[in-house]
C-alpha cells in the first residue's frame, strides 16, 4: 500500500505478505491462531417473530481473550445475525453485508428480505471457499413473516424453525430438541433460548460469561445485552495497591498538551441588595 | 516455534480515573540473542492517542509507519484529530485487508477521547478483531503472565500515580517470567493535560 497521497487505496483484500508468510511457514515458524469465538449461538422462531441468543466469550487458543464480546451483529433494522468461528471474519462479513443491504434498500425502496441477506451471505462465503471462517445464525422479520437461517463458512445454508451453531451447539440443540414447540409465546421462547445458551455456557469450554438475547418482531427489536449475567466476577478480598514511589524510575519526561478553549462566557453576577 | 515469539515483546494498557497508561518492554532480540535494549514498541498517533505493537519486529515498524501515513491523511482530509474509536477501526481495517497474509502484530491502543477525555483501551488480534474493555488489555509473548498480574493488581478508579505503580509492577513482574521480553520498560501515563513518560529500573537479564 505504498502510493502517492493523492491516489485512493484499492479496496478489498491485499495479498502482498503471502509470499513472505509462506517462506516463514516453510522455515518452521508457525503462524498464530486468530481470535475465535468458541461460542454457543442459537435462534428460534416463535409466534410473533424470532429470538436469537448468544454467549459472550472469545478465545485465543485456550486463553479467554474477551470475557464480554458481542456476538449478535446488526444487519438491518429488521434483521440480526449471530456469528461463530473467526471473530474478525464475523465482524467484517456482517458489516459488509449490512452495508449492501442498506444499498439494496435505497435502490429498491423496500425493506430488504431475510432471504436476500441469506443469498448475499452464502454467495460471498462460497466465493472464498470457506477460508472466511464465519458460521452464522441469521434471523429477521420481513413482510413475508419471520425467517431463520443457519449459514456455514463454505456457503451452505439451512432454513429451519430452530438452529444452533458453534462449539456449544450440541448442548444448545439438546435443549431445543426437548422443548421446542411451534408457535410458542414470547416469554416461553425467551426462556427456552436462554436455557439453550446456558447449556453451552456451563458445559462447553469454548463458551462462557453472559447470555445475550435479541427478540425481533414485526414492530420492534429488543436487544438485551446482557439478558442474563450468568457468571459474575467474585469480590476481591484484599487490596494489592503499591505505595507511591515503589517502582524505580530511571528518567521522567512530561509533555504538556494544549487545551482547546471551546467557549468563553461572561456571566454577570447578581448584585446583592441588603436593606 | 511461533512467529510471534521470534522477537519477544510485552505490552499492557490500563484504564484509571480520567487517565490511561500504556507500558512496554524494550528488548529487541533475534530468538535467543538480544540485539538492542532500546527498541520502541509504543508509537504516538495523536497528542493523547498511543498504539503499542507487540509481535514480529519488522511488522511492528511497518504497521506503525503505515498507520502514521493513514492518520496523517485522515487529519488532512477531515481537518481534525482522530478519535480513539475511529483509530481502532482504522487499525482493524489495515490488518483485515491482509486477512490471508497477515502482519504478525497484536495491537494495543490507549487514549483519551478528545473533548470528554473519557479513557479508552482496546486490543486486537493479528487480523483486526477489535476488543474494547473497561479495565486493561495485554499483548506480547508474556501475555498470559500479564493477564495474571493485571487481574490481580488492577482495580477501578486508580489515580494517575497509583495507576503508574500498578501498571509498572504488572509489567516488571510479568517479564521476569518470560525469557524473551524485558531488558527495561517504558510507561506512558496519558492525562487530559499532559503525557508523562517514565523509563523503569528493571532487571537487565
Amino acid at each position: 500500500m505504498s502510493l502517492f497521497a493523492t491516489e485512493r487505496p484499492k479496496s478489498g483484500f491485499s495479498f502482498e505478505n503471502c509470499a513472505r508468510n509462506g517462506v516463514l511457514e516453510k522455515t518452521g515458524f508457525t503462524a498464530p491462531t486468530a481470535v475465535k469465538t468458541g461460542t454457543t449461538i442459537a435462534g428460534l422462531v416463535f409466534e410473533d417473530g424470532i429470538v436469537l441468543g448468544a454467549d459472550t466469550r472469545a478465545t485465543e487458543g485456550s486463553v479467554v481473550a474477551d470475557k464480554n464480546c458481542s456476538k449478535i451483529h446488526f444487519l438491518a433494522p429488521n434483521m440480526y445475525c449471530c456469528g461463530a468461528g473467526t471473530a474478525a471474519d464475523n465482524d467484517m462479513v456482517t458489516q459488509k453485508i449490512s452495508g449492501e443491504l442498506e444499498l439494496l434498500r435505497l435502490n429498491t425502496g423496500r425493506m430488504p428480505r431475510v432471504c436476500a441477506a441469506n443469498r448475499i451471505l452464502k454467495q460471498m462465503l462460497f466465493r472464498y471457499q470457506g477460508h472466511i471462517g464465519a458460521y452464522l445464525v441469521l434471523g429477521g422479520v420481513d413482510t413475508t413473516g419471520p425467517h431463520l437461517y443457519s449459514i456455514h463458512a463454505h456457503g451452505s445454508s439451512d432454513k429451519l424453525p430452530y438452529v444452533t451453531m458453534g462449539s456449544g451447539s450440541l448442548a444448545a440443540m439438546s435443549v431445543f430438541e426437548s422443548r421446542y414447540k411451534p408457535n410458542m409465546k414470547r416469554e416461553e421462547a425467551m426462556q427456552t433460548v436462554r436455557d439453550a445458551i446456558a447449556g453451552g455456557v456451563f458445559n462447553d469450554l469454548g463458551s462462557g460469561t453472559n447470555i445475550d438475547l435479541c427478540i425481533i418482531t414485526k414492530d420492534k427489536v429488543d436487544y438485551l445485552r446482557p439478558y442474563d449475567e450468568a457468571n459474575i466476577k467474585g469480590q476481591r478480598q484484599g487490596s494489592y495497591r503499591y505505595a507511591r514511589g515503589t517502582t524505580g524510575v530511571l528518567n521522567t519526561t512530561v509533555k504538556k498538551i494544549d487545551y482547546d478553549v471551546t467557549s468563553a462566557a461572561i456571566k454577570q453576577l447578581e448584585v446583592m441588595e441588603t436593606d | 516455534m511461533s512467529i510471534m515469539s521470534y522477537n519477544g515483546s510485552a505490552l499492557v494498557a490500563m484504564i484509571g480515573k480520567d487517565c490511561v497508561a500504556i507500558a512496554s518492554d524494550k528488548r529487541f532480540g533475534i530468538q535467543g540473542q538480544t540485539v538492542s535494549m532500546e527498541f520502541p514498541k509504543i508509537f504516538e498517533m495523536g497528542p493523547q492517542l498511543y498504539i503499542g505493537l507487540p509481535g514480529l519486529a519488522t511488522d511492528i515498524q511497518t504497521v506503525a509507519q503505515r498507520l502514521t501515513f493513514r492518520v496523517n491523511l485522515y487529519e488532512l482530509r477531515e481537518n481534525k484529530r482522530i478519535r480513539p474509536k475511529t483509530f481502532m477501526s482504522m487499525v482493524s481495517n489495515l490488518l483485515y485487508e491482509r486477512r490471508f497474509g497477515p502482519y504478525f502484530v497484536d495491537p494495543v491502543i490507549a487514549g483519551l477521547e478528545p473533548v470528554t477525555h473519557k479513557p479508552f483501551v482496546a486490543s486486537m488480534d493479528l487480523i483486526g478483531c477489535p476488543m474494547v474493555t473497561e479495565d486493561f488489555v495485554v499483548g506480547g509473548t508474556c501475555s498470559e503472565q500479564l493477564y495474571g498480574m493485571c487481574e490481580s493488581l488492577w482495580e477501578p478508579n486508580l489515580e494517575p500515580d497509583d495507576l503508574f505503580e500498578t501498571i509498572s509492577q504488572s509489567i516488571l513482574n510479568a517479564v521476569d517470567r518470560d525469557a524473551l521480553a524485558g531488558w527495561g520498560a517504558v510507561v506512558y501515563i496519558i492525562e487530559k493535560d499532559k503525557v508523562t513518560t517514565k523509563t523503569l529500573k528493571a532487571r537487565m537479564d
